[in-house]
C-alpha cells in the first residue's frame, strides 16, 4: 500500500491558554480528496493552519511524503508543495487580481498550473486583472485565493471554508471547478460547513467536535444519523 | 529675478531632502517602522564615505561604490538581529530601540572621529554652475543632486509597482502570515527592505558629505527634514514625498533670504501650517 | 450587600512606610547634608519627577513623546522672563511658568495629535525643535548664547546663600512629592482606570464610552504643567541659560527615557528605580564621556529587547510587590 501523502499524528494545537486540538489524527492518500467537518469552535481552522505551519506543533505530528514537518516554518512548507486557501480569502489587498495570482507562484515551482491555466479555470478573472483583488465579489474573491494557492504548483491542496459568505450558486460554480484541480494529481483537504457540498465533493469525511475527531470514515457510508452526532456532539 | 533664483536654489535642495525622506517612507510603508536612528545613518553613511575617499583616494561621488552595499550590508544585518526583534502591534519598542540607536551611532561617531567638522571635496564640479538664461543659474552639483533624487524616487516606485520583489515588500506589509504562505521568509523580506532604505541613505549621506559640513551630531535634523518631507507630501506617496521635500527647500530658502536666523524656523513653520490644514499630507495613499 | 474597592496589598503598606520613612529623612537633609549632596539630591528629585511625568504620558496615556524638552525650555524661559522683565518674585514665578506651559500646550496638542504613533513622536521633536529657535531669537533674554539671571533675582529667594540652597532643595523636595502623589491618585481614580482600558485596548475603551481624546489632552497638558515646573526649578539652581542647555534632547529626553525603560514604564515606581540605577552609572561611569552615552544606549537597547518590563517589571512580576496602594479589588460588605 502506498505511503499517504500526509499524515496528521495525534495533533495537539492552542492559542496561548486556550487548547484547540486534541489528539487529532488524520490521514490521506495521493490524489484523494477528504473533508473536515464540524461546528464552528470544532477547530477545523486550526487543523489547517497546523499542516500549512501557521501554528507551531510537535516534529513528528504532521507528515508530509514520509517526513516529518512539524518544526518547518510556514514559508518552507510550501515550497514542499503545501498550500493554503485562508479562511476569509485573505487576498492582499495592495495587490492587483493578477499581482496576487503572481505571488502566489513566487516560488517558481514546476507544475501544471500557470497563469493562463488559472484564467482557463476561472475566466471572470481575466477580464479584472488590474483591478484591486479585494474590489471583487466574494465569489471572484474565492476564485482569486484559489488561484494564487494553485499557482504554487502543490502536491496538497488545503480550503479553509470556501463556501463562507457566498451566495450557494456561486458555491456550486466554484465546487464544479474541484474535478478539474483534483484533475491534476493534487490532493485536497476541504473544510466546510456546508455539510452536502462536503459528502458531495469528497471521498473521505472527519468530523471534529470540540478539537478532537467525533467521526471518520468513507463520505458515501456515513449515515445521516451519524454524522448528526458527531457533528453536535448529541 | 533673485527670488526666482531663491526659490530655483529650494526647489533643488528640496531633492536632497526627497532622498532624506525616501528611505524613512519606504520602511514605513513595508514595515510600519519608524527609524529614529534614519538621520543618524545618513550621517554614518557620510563618514563611511569619508573614510572610503580618504584610504582609496576616489572621489566621493564614486565612493558611492563602496559606501552604498556597505550600508545596504549593516541595514540587513540591523533589521534581522535587532530590529525584527521589536516589529509587533506595540510601537515602544522600535521607538525606544532606534531611539538607543541614534544616541549609540552619534557617541560612536565622536568617539572616532571628534566632533570636529569636515567636508568631502568633490572637485571642480562643487562650483561649475550652468546658466539658464535671464540671470538664473544653477549649480552643477545641485541639479545633480536633484536629477539623482528623482531617479532614485523613480526607480523606487518602479520596483515597488513592477517587480516580484516590490510585490513581496507590499503583500508582506498587507498581511504578514499569508506572505508566508507565498513562500516569502517574513525576516528576509523586512531585512532587505531595511538594506534598500540604507542604500538610498548612503547616496543622501554622500551628498550630503559633498554639500556641506557635517559631524556627528547634525542626524536629528536629517531625520526632521526627512519626517517634515514625508508627512507634508502624504504618507505612502514616493512622489509626495518629492513634492514634500521640495516645499520644504523652498520654504528654507525664503526663510534664509528674509533672515539668515529664519531659515530652519521657516521649514517648521510650513511643516505645521500643513499639518494644520490638511494633515493627511498633499498627496495621501495611505492613512498611516 | 455592598461593593467596595481595597487598593492597598501587603507589600504597599511596606511601601508606603518606606516611602514616608524616606521622606522625614529628606526632609531633613538640610541638617545632615553638605551643599553638594543636597544639589545631587535636587537633581535626583528632578529626574524622578521627569521621568514619572514622561512615564504617564507614554507608559500609561500611549503618548509617546521624545519632545519634553520642548516644556523644560519653555518652563525654564519663562521664569528667566517673568523675573527679569515683570519683576516676578523666583518662587512664584515657578507655577506661574507652568500654567503658562499648560496654555500652550492646548493649540501643540491640537496639532500634533493629527499624527499617530512613530509620527507623533518625531512631531514633538519638531515642536521643541520650533521652541528652540524662538528661544534663540528672543535677544531680550540672551538670544542664541544665553543669559544668567542677576544676583538681585537670586538674593530675592533668601538673604544668606545657606538658605537659599535649602529653599531651592525644599521646593524641589516638595514639587516632586506632589507629583508623585497626584499621579498616584490619578491611578487610583476612575480616571486611572480609564487610562488602563486605553493603554491596553484603545478601541475598546472608546466603545465603552471613554472620551479618550480628552483623557489624552489632559494628560499632554497636565505633564506639560508639571514639565515646565521642574525646568524652571531647574535653571532656578543653575542659574545660566541658553537655548541649547534649556532645550537639550539628551539631557530631558534621553535620560529620562532610558531611566523609565530601564526602570520599568508603565509602573509608578519605575522611574524612581530607574533615577537611582541611572545615578548609580553617573557617579562610576561619567568619566568616559561619550562613551558612557553609548553605553547607555546599549542598556536601554537591551533592556528593551529583553526585559521591556524594566527593573522594577520584574520584580513586580516575580513578587507581585508595590510600592505604592494601586491595586483594585472588589470587597464586598455584607
Amino acid at each position: 500500500m502506498p505511503e499517504p501523502l500526509l499524515e496528521v499524528h495525534a495533533l495537539d494545537a492552542g492559542y496561548g491558554d486556550f487548547q484547540a486540538l486534541f489528539g487529532v489524527s488524520l490521514t490521506l492518500a495521493a490524489g484523494q480528496v477528504v473533508a473536515v467537518i464540524g461546528a464552528n469552535g470544532a477547530g477545523k481552522s486550526t487543523l489547517l493552519k497546523s499542516i500549512a505551519g501557521l501554528m507551531p506543533s510537535r516534529r513528528d505530528a504532521v507528515m508530509f511524503e514520509g517526513a516529518a514537518i512539524g518544526d518547518v516554518p510556514a514559508h518552507r512548507r510550501v515550497a514542499r508543495g503545501i498550500a493554503l486557501v485562508p479562511e476569509g480569502r485573505r487576498l492582499f489587498p495592495s495587490l492587483t487580481v493578477e499581482e496576487n495570482l503572481l505571488i502566489g507562484g513566487q516560488l517558481g515551482r514546476a507544475g501544471p498550473w500557470t497563469l493562463a491555466r488559472i484564467h482557463e479555470l476561472f475566466p471572470v478573472l481575466s477580464e479584472r486583472r488590474a483591478m484591486p483583488a479585494t474590489s471583487l465579489s466574494g465569489g471572484q474573491q474565492q476564485m482569486v485565493a484559489i488561484g494564487r494557492a494553485l499557482m504554487s504548483n502543490p502536491k496538497l491542496l488545503l480550503c479553509d471554508e470556501i463556501s463562507l459568505g457566498l451566495a450557494p450558486i456561486v458555491v456550486r460554480e466554484i465546487y464544479a471547478r474541484l474535478p478539474a484541480i483534483v484533475g491534476q494529481g493534487l490532493s485536497v483537504v476541504i473544510v466546510e460547513q456546508d455539510i452536502v457540498q462536503a459528502l458531495a465533493a469528497a471521498a473521505q469525511v472527519y468530523c471534529l467536535q470540540e478539537g478532537r475527531v467525533a467521526l471518520h470514515g468513507a463520505a458515501s457510508s456515513l449515515t445521516r444519523e451519524a454524522i448528526s452526532a458527531a457533528y453536535f456532539g448529541v | 529675478m533673485e527670488w526666482l533664483n531663491i526659490i530655483l536654489q529650494g526647489i533643488l535642495v528640496g531633492g536632497l531632502y526627497a532622498m532624506f525622506a525616501a528611505g524613512l517612507s519606504l520602511i514605513f510603508g513595508v514595515m510600519r517602522l519608524v527609524n529614529i536612528a534614519h538621520g543618524d545613518l545618513i550621517v554614518l553613511a557620510a563618514y563611511v564615505a569619508l573614510v572610503v575617499t580618504d584610504t582609496l583616494g576616489l572621489n566621493p561621488l564614486l565612493s558611492l561604490v563602496v559606501v552604498v552595499p556597505v550600508m545596504a550590508l549593516i541595514g540587513y544585518a540591523l533589521q534581522r538581529l535587532v530590529l525584527n526583534r521589536t516589529l509587533g502591534d506595540d510601537l515602544l519598542p522600535p521607538l525606544l530601540v532606534t531611539f538607543g540607536l541614534s544616541v549609540i551611532i552619534q557617541n560612536g561617531l565622536l568617539e572616532l572621529f571628534t566632533a570636529d567638522s569636515r567636508k568631502l571635496q568633490a572637485g571642480a564640479i562643487e562650483t561649475a554652475s550652468i546658466h539658464l538664461g535671464g540671470g538664473l543659474a544653477v549649480g552643477t552639483l545641485p541639479l545633480l543632486q536633484f536629477a539623482v533624487a528623482v531617479a532614485v524616487i523613480g526607480g523606487l516606485q518602479v520596483l515597488f509597482y513592477r517587480t516580484a520583489l516590490g510585490r513581496a515588500f507590499r503583500a508582506t506589509s498587507d498581511d504578514q502570515p499569508v506572505a508566508q504562505l507565498m513562500g516569502l521568509d517574513n525576516r528576509h523580506v523586512f531585512a532587505l527592505a531595511m538594506a534598500l532604505s540604507l542604500a538610498v541613505v548612503a547616496i543622501a549621506g554622500v551628498f550630503l558629505a559633498v554639500r556641506a559640513n557635517f559631524d556627528p551630531s547634525i542626524g536629528p535634523a536629517r531625520l526632521i527634514f526627512g519626517f517634515e518631507a514625508v508627512i507634508m507630501g502624504g504618507l505612502g506617496s514616493l512622489w509626495g514625498t518629492l513634492a514634500g521635500g521640495i516645499i520644504l527647500g523652498v520654504a528654507q530658502a525664503i526663510g534664509a533670504q528674509l533672515d539668515p536666523g529664519w531659515q530652519l524656523l521657516a521649514g517648521h513653520i510650513a511643516f505645521l501650517v500643513v499639518l494644520a490644514l490638511r494633515p493627511e499630507g498633499l498627496f495621501p495613499k495611505v492613512q498611516g | 450587600m455592598s461593593v467596595k474597592v481595597a487598593h492597598a496589598t501587603p507589600s504597599s503598606r511596606i511601601g508606603v512606610a518606606v516611602f514616608v520613612i524616606g521622606l522625614l529623612m529628606l526632609a531633613a537633609a538640610p541638617y545632615w547634608g553638605d551643599r553638594q549632596s543636597l544639589r545631587l539630591l535636587a537633581e535626583i528629585f528632578a529626574y524622578v519627577a521627569l521621568a514619572s511625568l514622561w512615564n504617564l504620558l507614554a507608559g500609561y496615556a500611549g503618548l509617546v513623546s521624545v519632545g519634553q524638552q520642548a516644556y523644560v525650555g519653555f518652563g525654564a524661559y519663562l521664569l528667566f522672563a517673568l523675573t527679569m522683565l515683570l519683576d516676578i518674585p523666583p518662587l512664584a514665578a515657578i507655577p506661574l511658568a507652568g500654567l503658562a506651559a499648560a496654555i500652550v500646550a492646548v493649540p501643540v496638542a491640537a496639532l500634533i495629535f493629527r499624527l499617530r504613533g512613530h509620527y507623533f513622536a518625531i512631531g514633538t521633536w519638531v515642536v521643541a525643535e520650533v521652541f528652540r529657535l524662538l528661544a534663540a531669537q528672543v535677544s531680550v533674554l540672551g538670544g542664541g548664547s544665553g543669559i544668567s539671571l542677576p544676583i538681585s533675582i537670586i538674593t530675592a529667594i533668601a538673604p544668606t546663600r545657606q538658605w537659599r540652597e535649602f529653599i531651592i532643595y525644599w521646593v524641589a523636595l516638595a514639587l516632586v512629592v506632589a507629583i508623585l502623589l497626584l499621579i498616584v491618585w490619578l491611578l487610583r481614580s476612575r480616571y486611572g482606570l480609564a487610562l488602563t482600558a486605553i493603554r491596553d485596548n484603545e478601541l475598546a475603551a472608546r466603545s465603552n464610552g471613554i472620551d479618550v481624546r480628552r483623557i489624552k489632552l489632559a494628560i499632554y497638558v497636565g505633564v506639560a504643567f508639571g514639565t515646565a515646573m521642574i525646568g524652571a526649578l531647574i535653571f532656578l539652581q543653575k542659574i545660566r541659560i541658553s537655548p541649547d542647555t534649556a532645550f537639550s534632547v539628551n539631557d530631558w529626553t534621553a535620560f529620562v527615557i532610558f531611566i523609565t525603560v530601564i526602570g520599568g514604564i508603565g509602573r509608578v515606581e519605575g522611574p524612581i528605580i530607574g533615577t537611582v540605577v541611572f545615578f548609580l552609572l553617573r557617579q562610576t561611569l561619567a568619566d568616559l564621556g561619550s562613551l558612557y552615552l553609548l553605553m547607555l544606549g546599549a542598556v536601554a537597547i537591551v533592556v528593551m529587547l529583553k526585559a521591556p518590563k524594566g527593573i522594577w517589571g520584574l520584580i513586580a512580576e516575580k513578587f507581585g510587590w508595590q510600592m505604592f496602594p494601586l491595586e483594585r479589588r472588589l470587597t464586598t460588605l455584607v
